[in-house]
């Protein structure tokens, strides 16, 4: 559908809405965090690859955000920095601290959770973009066929991290396994749709939760069988949703920090 | 030493300065007398250990972008400044080989106090507009200093600096950028842009160095002008730097932070108020505002990070 062929029905609306806000919500929580890594990758190189990926996950997230102000929801600025929490649709997972200390200070940032949680999350990614290039809502669909080009890099870089990482030292594969877990217990909500799980599912705008989640677990099989290792269950009650709002004080202090300038002056032009 | 050896040095010697004056580019298996090479690896060295080192007081900014706009153009020019650090290095590293030292060695230098990154990089940023002066007059500076360096005899540097320069005339646009916006916005925004101007300028005069080593009792400049890295003096730079920044600054309506400053019609030169060289000193020791905390900070990110190169070392099959 596009809304210049139809009208929307409101509960149409409702659901592109609520999709676009854990879209978006997901990539700009994803690529603020990676933004606190700048300069502080294991080496240069690295630092120039992720904060590349970073980049373009900000790009995304701008593009999503970009869509929610095309339907009137807001201005794609204001929605980005200016939503309290409770508002917030993201995945708990994405919200989560990079590892000790704040980036302002002398941070202690865990390589092994950021090459997990990019790994997961960017296949994650990758099943429902390619779900989204079939969109009933054509913007969406548009603007996943543009994701999707950069995806691919992404999902190469960080798996190609994951197979390092976990056939090296014993060092790494401890941190890995300890990371897995880690990610995992946050994993729940990242094919959730929340609340509006029979809304958004019903308008044809993606696939079913447990769709993707089945074609998630497909894709990353291989590489676990060839690292000897079972692919780890999603669990399907997270113990938080982020998709209903359900955050924790990590995100509350990243918000902070996200919209110190901006909430200087609001209406400012910066 | 024989003096057949001598006489063949000598000759070597010759040789080598004629392919200079002739503007021939030295390579990186070339033969170079050592002056030479400890020159290059100094300046090079610090120039990359300085775009990395330039990385950490921006990078502050970064998630504070106001704007999805500024958020992905502070990205992104960060990044560029730690791919500059990256070609710089790589550069070195070549340079080192016959000493047998690499990267780790570049690394524990800076650590050690031994490897020295530039002035302005010490310093503390406390606003938003910080990150637009660095961008727009810090780089604006280093754009004077490295489009000096782009006929440089050594090949390697001449054509890594191709690229920066080309980089650090978009970051001076995003500087610009960012100040512009501030100049036109609230009186608040315009304050924020002065009170960054004040205390910045002090080490945007610092940044070209002394004029003379008998400022600060060492300069490099007569090596490098000598082996023709470079051609202009450290105080040529900087009466460029005001000849191209005054005007500006002055037309979106803010004070240079030096009565004194004026331009001698005659000479053609402006007079300033000199910065405390002292202080230039104390800080390119380490001892500056923000030193001790951006060294930390590299240090510890790099100590807690070395289980990821011993990891990456292990070829995986």
């Amino acid at each position: 559908m596009n809304e210049n062929e139809t009208v929307m029905s409101q509960e149409y609306k409702e659901a592109i809405t609520s999709l676009l806000f854990q879209l978006a919500d997901d990539d700009f929580l994803y690529a603020y965090r990676g933004s606190e890594w700048l300069g502080l990758a294991p080496h240069i190189e690295e630092d120039v690859a992720s904060s590349s990926i970073s980049q373009d996950s900000m790009g995304h997230a701008a593009m999503f955000y970009k869509l929610l102000e095309d339907l009137g929801v807001g201005n794609a600025d204001d929605l980005a920095h200016s939503r309290p929490a409770l508002d917030r649709k993201n995945s708990v997972l994405m919200e989560r601290v990079n590892g000790e200390g704040y980036y302002m200070e002398t941070p202690l940032y865990d390589w092994a959770y950021q090459v997990v949680r990019s790994y997961f999350y960017t296949q994650a990614k990758k099943i429902k973009i390619d779900s989204l290039c079939e969109s009933s809502y054509s913007p969406l669909a548009d603007t996943a066929v543009k994701v999707r080009m950069e995806l691919y890099y992404h999902r190469l870089h960080w798996e190609t991290w994951f197979k390092q990482l976990l056939s090296s030292t014993d060092v790494a594969k401890k941190k890995m396994d300890e990371a897995i877990k880690k990610v995992m217990d946050d994993f729940g909500d990242v094919f959730s749709y929340g609340n509006e799980k029979l809304l958004i599912e019903k308008s044809r705008l993606i696939s079913s939760e447990e769709s993707l989640r089945d074609k998630w677990n497909a894709s990353i099989e291989p590489v676990f069988a060839a690292l000897q290792m079972e692919v780890p269950k999603i669990s399907d009650k997270p113990t938080k949703n982020g998709r209903n709002g359900e955050h924790t004080q990590d995100l509350v202090e990243a918000l902070h920090t996200l919209s110190e300038v901006y909430k200087f002056d609001p209406i400012a032009t910066w | 030493m024989t003096n057949l050896q001598n006489a063949a040095e000598e000759e070597q010697l010759a040789h080598f300065m004629q392919r200079i004056e002739r503007g021939d580019k030295i390579e990186a298996d070339d033969w170079m007398p050592e002056e030479y090479r400890l020159t290059l690896i100094r300046l090079i060295s610090m120039h990359g250990i300085s775009e990395i080192m330039g990385a950490l007081p921006e990078k502050e900014w970064v998630p504070k972008a106001p704007s999805l706009n500024r958020k992905l153009g502070i990205m992104a020019k960060v990044q560029d400044e730690m791919g500059h650090g990256q070609l710089l290095l790589r550069v070195t590293e070549d340079l080192l080989v016959p000493y047998g030292k690499n990267r780790g060695d570049i690394m524990q230098d800076l650590f050690n106090g031994d490897l020295k990154f530039h002035n302005v990089f010490h310093m503390e940023t406390k606003t938003w507009a910080d990150a637009g002066i660095i961008g727009w007059l810090v780089d604006g500076a280093a754009i004077i200093t490295q489009t000096n360096m782009l006929g440089a005899s050594y090949g390697p540097y001449a054509r890594a600096l191709q690229r920066i320069c080309a980089e650090e005339v978009f970051h001076a646009q995003h500087g610009e950028s960012i100040i512009m916006a501030l100049a036109e916005g609230t009186d608040e925004q315009k304050a924020m842009i002065q009170e960054s101007l004040n205390r910045w300028w002090e080490a945007l005069l610092m940044f070209f160095g002394p004029a003379s080593k008998e400022t600060t009792g060492s300069s490099k400049q007569d090596l490098t002008i000598k082996y023709k890295i470079r051609t202009k003096t450290n105080e040529e730079f900087r009466q460029l730097f005001f000849d191209k920044y005054i005007p500006r600054i002055l037309s979106l309506g803010l004070t240079i932070p030096d009565p004194t400053i004026r331009f001698d019609e005659e000479s053609k030169l402006w007079s300033y108020k000199q910065p405390d060289w002292n202080e230039f000193k104390k800080i390119i020791k380490n001892g500056g505002p923000r030193s001790h905390a951006r060294l930390n900070l590299r240090r510890s990110s790099y100590e807690n990070n070395a289980w990821v190169r011993d990891a990456l070392s292990v070829k995986v099959t």
